[in-house]
């Protein structure tokens, strides 16, 4: 059915949807998030969620203790070596379908502690995020706006087909390999599963693969 | 025939069941069809905020304890009725003092009990 057809019957009070708008419409609806701060940006994540900010009125006001209920994981705050190991394994732990929103520039990139031996340079290297949000920390509203563009990721996600979500594909995993603290650096030091490192060498752009060298 | 009257319940019944079993049912099929359940090691551990869990939950608890819980007892409920006995103790009756002594007896009674049982020395 095409959208012309259908706003028009919405027009006249007829709703016509398919099982993917409805499936699709439900899962961003209720995106819980799990209930987990690092730093400083979980401050502006607890903004966000009080009076004056309201994330409840995107339904995300339930923040949940337990991964066992929560759909979104908020990695708000520099991520320490020490600390890796857990944020992956309390990811693995959610249930699918699962979101990641890499907030602030800590998470992203090891922010303004990247040179320190004891930070992790972006939760990215470890589990895949769905939406990064730039910011020292980030103000609230940032938080808002990244959380409306997930629920428009979650809205133009198909329910067959080879472009389908991870959650949907049973080929596709769910867990993620957890770090081990080694000698010297977490073990391994990345998924490469999940991250590349980015082309550093600008002579071999193109004729290898990002970050192959 | 059987009563009639008695079709209401079956129905409200029926609709009871349908409601519990319904959205399950519903659940199952979607995970058939759409959703492949994905388990793992990790995923079905014990959770304990992210960190692995070690040990067994089900551990002995010195049943000692209970002379912690008395004492607490002791000293909470006597903190809670000791100041309305106080903000109101202009007001009393006879009859109202006794009754307050007699809860206050039994709460240091209790109180001498420990002392002589020697639990609240420190050691």
């Amino acid at each position: 059915m095409d959208e012309q057809l259908k706003s028009e019957l919405r027009r006249q009070g007829v709703v016509a949807t398919s099982l993917q708008e409805l499936y699709n419409w439900g899962r961003r609806s209720s995106l819980w998030p799990l209930n987990f701060g690092l730093a400083c940006c979980a401050i502006e994540m607890i903004a966000a969620t009080m009076a004056r900010y309201d994330l409840a009125r995107f339904g995300a006001e339930v923040f949940r203790p337990s991964p066992r209920q929560a759909d979104l994981m908020i990695v708000a705050g520099t991520v320490t070596k020490k600390m890796a190991p857990q944020v992956v394994r309390l990811y693995n732990q959610m249930p699918e379908p699962k979101y990641v929103i890499s907030m602030g520039a800590c998470a992203i990139s090891g922010g303004p502690f990247k040179q320190g031996y004891n930070v992790l340079k972006g939760i990215d290297r470890y589990i895949p995020v769905d939406v990064y949000i730039p910011g020292c920390p980030p103000r609230p509203e940032a938080l808002i706006d990244a959380f409306l563009m997930l629920q428009k990721k979650i809205d133009e996600q198909y329910l067959t087909g080879p472009n389908r979500p991870r959650h949907l594909n049973a080929d596709m995993p769910s867990e993620f390999v957890v770090p081990e603290f080694g000698t010297h650096d977490l073990v391994p030091t990345q998924n490469s599963e999940v991250w590349k490192a980015p082309l550093v060498n600008i002579s071999i752009a193109g004729k290898n693969e990002s970050g192959r060298d | 025939m059987t009563n009639p009257i008695y079709l209401p319940v079956i129905v409200l019944l029926l609709g009871g069941a349908g409601f519990a079993v319904g959205p399950l049912a519903l659940a199952w099929v979607w995970a058939r069809k759409y959703s492949p359940q994905k388990s793992g090691p990790i995923k079905n551990a014990i959770y304990e905020c992210g960190l692995e869990s070690t040990g067994d939950a089900w551990i002995k608890f010195k049943p000692g304890y209970y002379i912690y819980a008395i004492i607490f007892l002791i000293f909470d409920v006597e903190a809670v009725f000791l100041l309305p006995f106080a903000v109101a103790f202009g007001g009393f009756t006879a009859a109202e003092s006794i009754a307050m002594l007699v809860f206050l007896i039994l709460l240091v009674e209790g109180l001498v009990w420990a002392c002589q049982k020697n639990v609240l020395s420190w050691s």
